[in-house]
């Protein structure tokens, strides 16, 4: 029964790593741009490149429209979250610099600032969160000093699922002059977010997790109100514009989008955005699921798995994260049987998140992690537990 | 009469498009003419009396633009 419903009789739980299945409007955007348009974007006049700038602004548009965001050129298109932070973190930290980041980032945010920190360029404050991975914004309010450029943090974990105050914080950055970067990586899709009243300066996303466009996409935007060129590009090259100079140019997107645009993509991110966008009950109905779902299967597994360890909330809302194990047995062991046996994906380890899991107190065996999308159900659920609950059991099919 | 809105990149081209369209101005994307020199490839073309109009909803959403030349 469970085969009909899910894509080649597999349960994908992996959806916090890469979301799987893709709205079907998805793969059909980047079919369409494949066989009907395939010019490059911005570099010549004739109708087809017209037309693939068209795509890649409506995708600016409504990426833009997802962040509250008023100018559409403010969103930088990059392959990936892990680009976003790089070319976020390097272009507005200089020599003599303090930052400010917590102990529930993924690796794109702290091996940035860690080589930063490492080569002397600037020093680094690492706030540690509860063991529950939430933050307490008064501490990060005690961290700064008078050299504190920026702020970086994690919106949503990617180990744990919980969401952290982020305007609050934001509003600490505001008060003291000090930019805030926030990796909207798993949240973006899932919690609503405005730019501005939630007090961001630059925001990373990834386009393949929760706004399910194909992997490869992803960017950084900028609040209307930041001035963006107290961020330095990280790459320089060809734009399609002033040509006759050697200059990078220093107008949006163009002073950070240099080379081709991945135009394939960004037809399937646009498919995917709008498709969230305008779903039923819109991204608050998606925190509400997530947050069911995160609910459901833990009370369910509690109940069921006698060895059942989880290390997410049953109770806050969230993004549909669950890190646990099961006592007896390792996590990579787990998550084999969990594929090989039941046709069930997800991911076990560190999550390129060594200090996340100290945090919450299982590092460096790390856990197991189901990650729920708009397109899993209680049914699948239920079938997880009892392979859980047999595996446990000793009792495998 | 025609005239053309010329920008630096044609990000902010397409964008204008979008925005004088949902403005209900009539224009459209066209090749640069030849006796006006741009490195962006294309630029709009509007009707010659909107050029006011077109200024305002340019400016009123921060679209950066070269200069609008009357053909
Ligand atoms: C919290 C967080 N930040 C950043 C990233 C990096 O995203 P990407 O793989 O798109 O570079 C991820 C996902 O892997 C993530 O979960």
């Amino acid at each position: 029964m469970l085969k009909d419903r899910t894509e080649g009789g597999v349960i994908y739980f992996d959806n916090a790593a890469t979301s799987f299945p893709k709205p079907q409007c998805v793969s059909e955007a980047v079919m369409h741009y494949m066989t009907k348009i395939g010019a490059n974007p911005g570099r010549s006049g004739h109708k087809m490149s017209v037309e693939a700038g068209r795509i890649v602004f409506k995708a600016r548009k409504s990426i833009a429209a997802l962040f509250g965001l008023r100018n559409p050129m403010r969103v930088i298109f990059t392959s990936n979250a892990t680009e976003a932070l790089n070319m976020a973190i390097l272009g507005v930290l200089e020599k003599g610099d303090h930052a400010i980041t917590s102990s529930m980032e993924h690796n794109s945010t702290i091996r940035p600032l860690h080589e930063m920190e490492k080569k002397g360029i600037i020093s680094l404050s690492i706030i540690q969160a509860d063991k529950t991975g939430i933050l307490d914004p008064d501490k990060i309010r005690k961290a700064i000093r008078a050299n504190t450029k920026a702020i970086i943090i994690n919106h949503a974990s990617n180990v744990v699922g919980c969401i952290q105050p982020i305007r609050e914080i934001g509003k600490i950055c505001r008060e003291n002059g000090v930019i805030f970067i926030v990796d909207c990586a798993q949240s973006a899709g899932i919690v609503p977010i405005d730019i501005d009243q939630d007090n961001i300066d630059i925001l990373a996303f990834a386009g393949h997790k929760a706004l399910y466009g194909p992997t490869g996409t992803g960017g950084m935007v900028i609040a209307d109100r930041f001035d963006f060129k107290r961020i330095k590009p990280l790459k320089y090259g060809g734009t399609g514009s002033l040509s006759d100079k050697i200059e990078q140019p220093d107008f949006l997107p163009d002073r950070f989008e240099s080379g081709t645009l991945n135009v394939a993509g960004l037809s399937g991110l646009l498919a995917g955005s709008e498709y969230i966008r305008h779903r039923d009950g819109g991204i608050e109905r998606i925190l509400e699921h997530k947050t069911e779902l995160q609910k459901y299967f833990i009370q369910k597994a509690e109940m069921l798995v006698e060895d059942f360890c989880c290390f997410s909330s049953a109770q806050l809302p969230s993004t549909g994260v669950v890190a646990f194990k099961l006592n007896k047995f390792s996590v990579s062991e787990i998550a084999q049987i969990l594929s090989d046996e039941y046709g069930i994906m997800c991911r076990q380890g560190l999550h390129c998140s060594p200090l996340a899991h100290q945090t919450i107190g299982t590092f460096p065996e790390g856990t197991l992690r189901f990650g729920f999308s708009i397109f899993n159900n209680k049914e699948e659920i239920d079938f997880a537990v009892q392979a859980l609950k047999s595996i446990s059991e000793g009792k495998q099919t | 009469m025609k005239a053309v809105i010329l920008f630096y990149s044609t990000n902010q081209a397409i964008w204008a498009e979008n925005e004088l369209k949902s403005h209900e101005l009539s224009c459209r994307l066209i090749s640069v003419p030849r006796h006006l020199s741009s490195d962006c490839g294309y630029c709009v073309q509007i009707d010659a009396e909107d050029k006011e109009k077109a200024t305002d909803i340019l400016t009123a959403n921060k679209i950066e633009f070269e200069k609008i030349e009357i053909l």
